[in-house]
């Protein structure tokens, strides 16, 4: 992997830069500010056909029959998809690169994991008559034991719930992502003070004013034009070559105009179904969620738990730090395992601790999916550090700033997660931070530096 | 259901359009006009993306039935600039300003921001928060919005 290292631009002079604290135009702003800017719903198509999703209103439940024949006889009616349209009906986003297992079915077959997950896509000629379609599916369901809390999920009597049979995404074959740096018993037995903290965070909705969705045209020579918002255009074209069983060369995704994502839209959702809709019509097939569904159901950013044993000595030094961390990422992975790894090597954060045990999981429940958002891994994993960060000054009478500053990580430092920390800066973006709002830290405090 | 040729000016220009009952206002900007920087964020008149002026007065066009707007005026965000290279003052101010991130809600913004300045010249800084009240933001943040919708009162009113 490519680190930049610390290199002198000796022909930069602080003149030289204009960037920071000067208003920088953003390109094709003026399209925002006259409406001319196109996203992807505003692109108009002859002959488009709209598709709405059958959804499951259980939690957890076995698929004992579905029938259509209410949905066919509805006038507007085209064309319903189900498990047995999907030429490949089970995936991972990270399967690109080599990760898995595979987990995720595109349209549920057997059974449903999560409140809201698809059982059938439903194209018509208007958005009414697909909905009108839609509500009239009638499908039998036997309703299954559901898990919703990420302890509760790896327990030995929980009900199973993924294909792979376990309710944790596995690294390596182990139950969880495991961090062991130095001896962290030992580290204990040497503190002064043990603080021991669990900390919780919510799942988030990214809510884009722009909701998720694809407009697929099948084009004359037989290739697909897939109009899409998603934010990471060449992956998601890759995992719909999979999912339809496509050669890529003929899909042709448009995109790069996302009324926000936040990371809500990394993952492909619409643009497989939109592709076999056109593939299997003929016509131009429209998949956007509404409001209510990119609200409960498109992926979230997980909720956490993490349980923190700190060993601290007096002066404020940390030598031990046990974590126990879990991710909920819901009924599939998708990309919280991914955040799980990143927040396995940010367990001591920006600080050098000598000795770090950490056991981080990725915990299937029965919530609707998680997946990437803003700094996922890392994010939740501050919050936790820095609470636990103001709880330890609290709790030895140490001034919080010098706490971090004594315990921040410098140029040379080895990491728990054994990668050689390089270009470090959280010493001098303290004492800038401390000068900025007129804080006057001690003068052994000023004196620190990152690096020798 | 009740099918019916309204006849309504839509930035200047007459326009005639066959409507249902339940067809939005909404719907006839962007399907049938093509007037797509109306945007379509919730439908349900919660986030103000889709905010138009009927006969001068704010309202969400996803709430309005096309009927209503028969006989009358509407002004939509295509409206707001006399040409692409002559903007509103308050489309210059968001630029200079920075006031869009990902342009979906701007459309929106600016229609609010017009129907105030249009009747309060002189907004107080609590007048603008106020006026684009109904309006969603997910990226950019609302002070850059109220800084620009601000400077632009001060040029109109100069």
């Amino acid at each position: 992997m490519y680190r930049k290292k610390h290199v002198e631009f000796p022909e930069n002079t602080p003149q030289s830069f204009h960037a920071v604290g000067e208003p920088v135009t953003r390109v094709g702003i003026e399209g925002n500010v006259t409406g001319g800017l196109k996203l992807t719903e505003d692109y108009a198509f002859n002959g488009l056909t709209h598709l709405t999703m059958v959804r499951s209103p259980h939690h957890h439940a076995k698929i004992v029959s579905m029938d259509l024949s209410g949905a066919e006889a509805t006038p507007g009616f085209i064309r319903a998809l189900t498990a047995k349209d999907v030429p490949n009906n089970i995936i991972t986003p990270m399967q690109l690169i080599g990760i898995g297992p595979k987990d995720e079915r595109i349209i549920a077959q057997d059974v449903v994991r999560y409140k809201g997950e698809g059982l059938a896509a439903i194209i018509a000629e208007t958005p009414e008559a697909a909905a009108e379609a839609a509500s009239k599916v009638k499908v039998e369901y036997e309703e299954l034991p559901a898990v919703f809390d990420v302890e509760e999920a790896l327990k030995d009597d929980a009900p199973i719930i993924t294909l792979h049979g376990k309710n944790y995404f596995p690294y390596e074959d182990h139950h969880c992502r495991r961090i062991r740096f130095g001896d962290v018993e030992q580290g204990f037995a040497e503190a002064d003070v043990i603080v021991e903290q669990r900390y919780d965070t919510g799942p988030v909705e990214h809510v884009p004013m722009e909701v998720t969705g694809t407009i697929c045209e099948p084009t004359a020579d037989g290739r697909f034009n897939v109009y899409t918002n998603t934010q990471g255009l060449f992956f998601i074209l890759a995992l719909s070559s999979y999912v339809c069983d496509i050669p890529p060369h003929k899909l042709r995704f448009l995109g790069g105009v996302t009324g926000g994502g936040f990371g809500g839209k990394v993952d492909g959702v619409t643009e497989y179904l939109a592709i076999l809709g056109a593939h299997l019509t003929g016509r131009p097939v429209k998949y956007f969620y509404s409001r209510q569904e990119e609200m409960q159901i498109s992926s979230t950013r997980a909720g956490w738990r993490f349980y923190i044993k700190d060993g601290v000595k007096n002066d404020g030094r940390i030598v031990a730090r046990k974590l126990v961390g879990y991710a909920n990422c819901g009924a599939y992975n998708r990309l919280v395992n991914y955040g799980v790894t990143k927040g396995a090597a940010h367990v001591p954060g920006p600080y050098t601790i000598p000795n770090v045990y950490a056991d981080m999981h990725c915990v299937y429940t029965n919530r609707q999916p998680a997946s990437a958002m803003r700094g996922f891994g890392v994010t939740m994993m501050d919050f936790a550090i820095e609470s636990q960060m103001d709880i330890i000054a609290e709790k030895i009478g140490v001034d919080p700033w010098r706490l971090r500053l004594i315990n921040a990580y410098k140029d040379g430092d080895m990491k728990a997660h054994r990668k050689e920390a390089e270009g470090t800066a959280l010493i001098e973006v303290i004492q800038e931070t401390a000068a900025a709002i007129g804080y006057d830290l001690p003068e052994d405090l000023k004196a620190l530096k990152s690096y020798a | 259901m009740t099918v019916k040729t309204i006849a309504v000016t839509v930035n200047n220009v007459e326009r005639h359009v066959t409507v249902k009952a339940d067809t939005t206002l909404l719907d006839v900007m962007r399907d049938e006009l093509g007037l797509t920087g109306v945007r379509a964020g919730c439908r349900r008149g919660g986030c103000g993306s889709c905010s138009v002026m009927i006969d001068g007065a704010l309202s969400f066009s996803c709430l309005t039935p096309a009927m209503r707007a028969d006989g009358r005026t509407v002004e939509t965000i295509e409206g707001v600039a006399a040409s692409p290279s002559d903007l509103h003052p308050i489309q210059r101010a968001f630029i200079k300003h920075g006031s869009s991130q990902c342009g979906f809600c701007s459309s929106g913004m600016v229609m609010s921001a017009k129907a105030l300045l249009d009747r309060t010249p002189k907004p107080t800084r609590d007048d603008v928060v106020e006026a684009i009240s109904g309006n969603t933001c997910r990226c950019t943040g609302y002070a850059s919005i109220v800084d620009a919708i601000l400077e632009a009162a001060d040029e109109l009113s100069a």
